[in-house]
């Protein structure tokens, strides 16, 4: 069987100097994945999420208000506003919307909207009537525009100081049994392993690089096994009707075609759908691909917990 | 405003004509004719099928394949740019933008075309063209001067008489001039400031132009229906709850929560013209991964909703997606078809969900028939509850060591159109099985908002197919394997020649047997991004489809 999965792919866009040589013979890049409604995954907490993109909603265009009367609004906001909407906004115990997420917010300029709210328009709706002066309003408004502008991507919140809790909450001494039964005719802590949680000292970071068999969050030092993307790229022993023989590793592939990479570093390209051409293709992380469907959370946290002991 | 730019070429000095789309546009009546020579709307026809009568290009022929034409296309640009090929078309500039969102003028078409009278007509994010459908030429082409908004994608045109409706990433719905691309007004349809971005191709039924939402800032989603003449709104049906006692409103914490809820309904859907109910499906619930909304069946996200469309009601619902906590949109295009079910003929409707599950219901009930699972490895339900919906395994939920989940968010298929051949009984849908790690990062208690609150990672897949489904018993008749984990991206066309075209994720358009999924024909016309197409003109079938910027038409020699 001859299939060429995602996480290759991943190697292959990882092994830059295939994907060049692949580019000189004038071989299309492998396609982007498939058009799709679904982003890529939302940024993390950490201000990352807005890097580089224009500002695609009005909460991000709107240019930056008068620091003072920001700072002034601050105040005002956390006397009078935080008990019911929260320090972040986002809505506080006693029940107050979150506001970052408000239509009478978001479709606000300079006050207009929140100012009669303030002074008691929706209180039957629950909303105390306050004793500020409009200017007071008018700060505090400039205040919730601000932070609103930081919100992230996809209508993610700000970035928080919140600590990112600890991904490695699995059995270290279970994940180690697990390892030996499954793992080990491969992989070894003396071995490719070793010092694996030192280069991969983040938990989410390491459980995605062993779940994905290595091609996942990088973390491996040139030299090491685990961290060596030669070692997972598919190869093809190839059989022509002569005799001849070729070996290499595969450069792309599609049902109809495949390019290996020879020992002298050219491409050669033949058809899989010639029966005259006996293609035998070797998958390494086939063994990674079908453990994906079959390995427990439980297993995956504690052999996670037990990487995160090989410092 | 608008303002017309004639580009000036070489073609146009020697012979300064304007050049015009041809004919008289598309009478609403001739919507619900089965789809053949034309495609005058998003589906080809309101059944949703995807399933072309047209035979000339059929299993002995289709090898016979051969390039027609092919056409490379620009946005526009605020410098004035926008190039039409091979010398023809102008530049039609409309838009409320001032000019300071920065416009790309990549091109990636996802859009279905419309074919009506001999012409194209298309769309990407800000921009419209019309092409001539015999030699891929520019014929006019719209830019829209935008305000910003997710620029995503866009589906496509439709079409009433001779004017052409699209939505833009800023919520506007633009209604054009078919013959020359001028425009006849826009409205909004949707709030930027609460960062609204529109999608959908329009669905013309009768007097009504129907039109969808997206939003990622938990706002609540709606249909409009509008004027085809005026523009002006005829009604509006949110997807959640929006009032004390609105039905649904006790499968949410709170009425706060339900009007934050979601439930985009950003694809078109199914017109049934006996039932006059036009059946759509909706999108995730917001927050979409974290607590915030109790632990109920979050209504109307993740459903299959039919609303009658002379009055804007709700006929039935059916979740296909309860409670969902992975962002999988229940908003693909659903499938009319009457068909044998159990030993009588039943008006059905089907869906193939993002979640991995298949549903049969009766379409003109909402009754429950047959649930099955299509995703090989799709590995987050418990159990089918009483009316056959997926129950989850709570533990699958984004958690602080991980959730190993498939399929991925982008989901067992996205926003790719499924297709149905009543020759075969098949439903063929892309299939994808990947993996991915779901971490909650966000512990607060009031959740998070939006997509926000966790991170994740793709970490594999056990791989991609086009998927024949059995609509009796909801087991694939075939599984075709494509090399890669993308394949069938773009979406699905059935024709009666028992041929289905698909992208195979690698490259190439494919056209396989439908009665085995055996590969027949490939071209590498490059990565496919739109559903594939077909129709008839001077008496030649074309296929036509995108990849990119290119479009490609492939006719028999």
């Amino acid at each position: 069987m001859s299939l060429w999965r995602g996480i290759v792919a991943a190697a292959f866009a990882a092994a830059t100097g295939i994907v060049a040589h692949a580019a000189a013979q004038g071989a299309p890049q492998p396609p982007p994945p498939a058009a799709q409604q679904q982003p890529p995954p939302p940024a993390g907490r950490g201000g990352q999420g807005r890097g580089g993109e224009p500002a695609v909603f009005p909460a991000q265009q709107r240019p930056p208000g008068d620091p003072a009367l920001i700072e002034r609004g601050k105040a005002l906001f956390t006397v009078n506003c935080v008990a019911c909407h929260g320090a972040d906004l986002r809505g506080g115990v006693t029940g107050g919307p979150n506001l970052l997420r408000s239509p009478v917010v978001l479709t606000d300029e300079h006050g207009e909207q929140i100012i009669p709210i303030v002074h008691g328009a929706r209180a039957e709706r629950g909303m105390p009537a306050l004793k500020l002066p409009d200017d007071d309003v008018v700060a505090i408004a400039e205040y919730i525009h601000s932070v609103l502008a930081t919100a992230q991507r996809q209508g993610a919140p700000p970035a928080t100081n919140a600590p990112i809790p600890n991904a490695i909450v699995g059995d270290a001494a279970a994940g180690q049994v697990y390892f030996n039964a499954k793992c080990a005719s491969c992989h070894s802590p003396s071995g490719d392993l070793q010092g694996i949680a030192t280069r991969l000292p983040e938990g989410k970071a390491l459980q995605n690089f062993w779940i994905s068999g290595g091609t996942f969050g990088g973390g491996g030092r040139r030299g090491r096994g685990a961290g060596s993307m030669e070692k997972k790229i598919p190869t093809a022993n190839i059989t022509f009707p002569g005799g001849e023989r070729l070996d290499g590793m595969i450069v792309r592939m599609d049902n109809f075609l495949l390019t290996v990479r020879q020992g002298d570093g050219t491409l050669r390209t033949v058809r899989r759908d010639d029966p005259r051409i006996k293609i035998d293709i070797k998958e390494p992380l086939d063994a990674h691909r079908q453990l994906l469907g079959t390995l427990t959370d439980k297993d995956m946290h504690d052999v996670t917990a037990y990487l995160a002991t090989l410092k | 405003m608008m303002l017309k730019k004639t580009l000036v070429t070489a073609a146009l000095i020697v012979s300064p004509i304007v050049l015009l789309a041809q004919g008289k546009g598309i009478d609403p009546a001739q919507l619900t004719k089965p789809l053949a020579d034309i495609w005058p709307t998003y589906n080809g026809d309101y059944t949703g099928k995807r399933f072309s009568k047209l035979t000339q290009i059929n299993q002995t022929t289709v090898k016979n394949l051969t390039l027609a034409w092919s056409a490379r296309f620009t946005g526009g640009s605020l410098a004035g740019g926008g190039r039409g090929q091979f010398g023809g078309g102008g530049l039609i500039v409309g838009g409320e933008g001032t000019g300071e969102y920065p416009v790309s003028t990549d091109v990636e078409i996802k859009a279905s075309l419309l074919m009506v009278d001999g012409t194209l007509y298309l769309t990407s994010p800000d921009n419209a063209w019309a092409i001539d459908a015999r030699d891929g030429r520019t014929l006019w082409h719209y830019f829209w001067k935008t305000r910003g908004g997710t620029h995503i994608a866009t589906r496509g045109f439709g079409m009433w008489n001779d004017y052409l409706y699209m939505e833009t990433p800023d919520n506007y719905l633009v209604s054009l001039e078919a013959k020359t691309g001028k425009e006849r007004w826009h409205k909004v349809i949707a709030d930027f400031s609460q960062q609204y971005f529109s999608t959908m191709a329009p669905i013309v039924v009768g007097n009504h132009v129907l039109a969808g939402t997206g939003n990622d800032l938990d706002m609540p989603g709606f249909l409009q229906s509008f004027d085809p003449d005026t523009g002006e709104l005829q009604w509006k049906l949110y997807t959640v709850p929006m009032n004390p006692g609105d039905p649904g409103v006790e499968t949410w914490p709170s009425l706060d929560a339900a009007q934050h809820g979601g439930a985009q309904p950003w694809l078109p859907g199914a017109y049934d013209p006996e039932t006059h109910l036009y059946i759509f499906g909706t999108g995730n619930p917001t927050p979409a991964y974290t607590k915030g909304r109790g632990e109920g069946d979050n209504l109307f996200t993740g459903s299959l909703i039919a609303v009658n469309v002379d009055t804007g009601k709700m006929a039935w619902y059916y979740q296909t997606a309860p409670h969902d906590m992975h962002d999988w949109d229940s908003a693909q295009t659903p499938v009319i078809v009457d068909a044998p079910f159990k030993g009588r003929m039943r008006k059905l409707v089907m869906t193939a969900a993002r979640n991995g599950y298949f549903f049969v219901l009766d379409r003109t009930t909402g009754e429950h028939l047959l649930t099955s699972k299509y995703g090989s490895s799709t590995n987050w339900v418990k159990t089918l509850d009483e009316k056959g919906r997926p129950m989850r395994i709570v533990e699958k939920d984004a958690s602080v060591g991980g959730a190993l989940v498939s399929p991925t968010a982008g989901g067992t298929v996205n926003w790719e159109p499924p297709a149905f051949n009543p020759l075969t009984g098949l439903f063929y849908v892309p299939e994808r099985n990947g993996f991915q790690i779901f971490y909650l990062i966000d512990l607060d208690p009031r959740g998070s908002m939006g997509l926000g609150g966790i991170e994740s990672a793709n970490v594999g897949s056990a791989g991609s197919f086009l998927t024949a489904l059995d609509y009796k018993t909801g087991n694939a008749a075939w599984r075709y394997k494509y090399t890669g984990n993308n394949g069938g991206g773009g979406g699905v066309l059935t024709t009666a020649g028992k041929l289905v075209f698909a992208g195979d994720g690698a490259s190439n358009v494919v056209a396989h047997d439908a009665l085995t999924g055996k590969a027949l024909w490939h071209s590498r016309v490059g990565g496919v991004t739109n559903p594939p197409q077909t129709f008839m003109l001077d008496g030649r079938q074309y296929l036509i489809v995108a990849a990119g910027d290119t479009l490609w038409a492939f006719y028999l020699y």
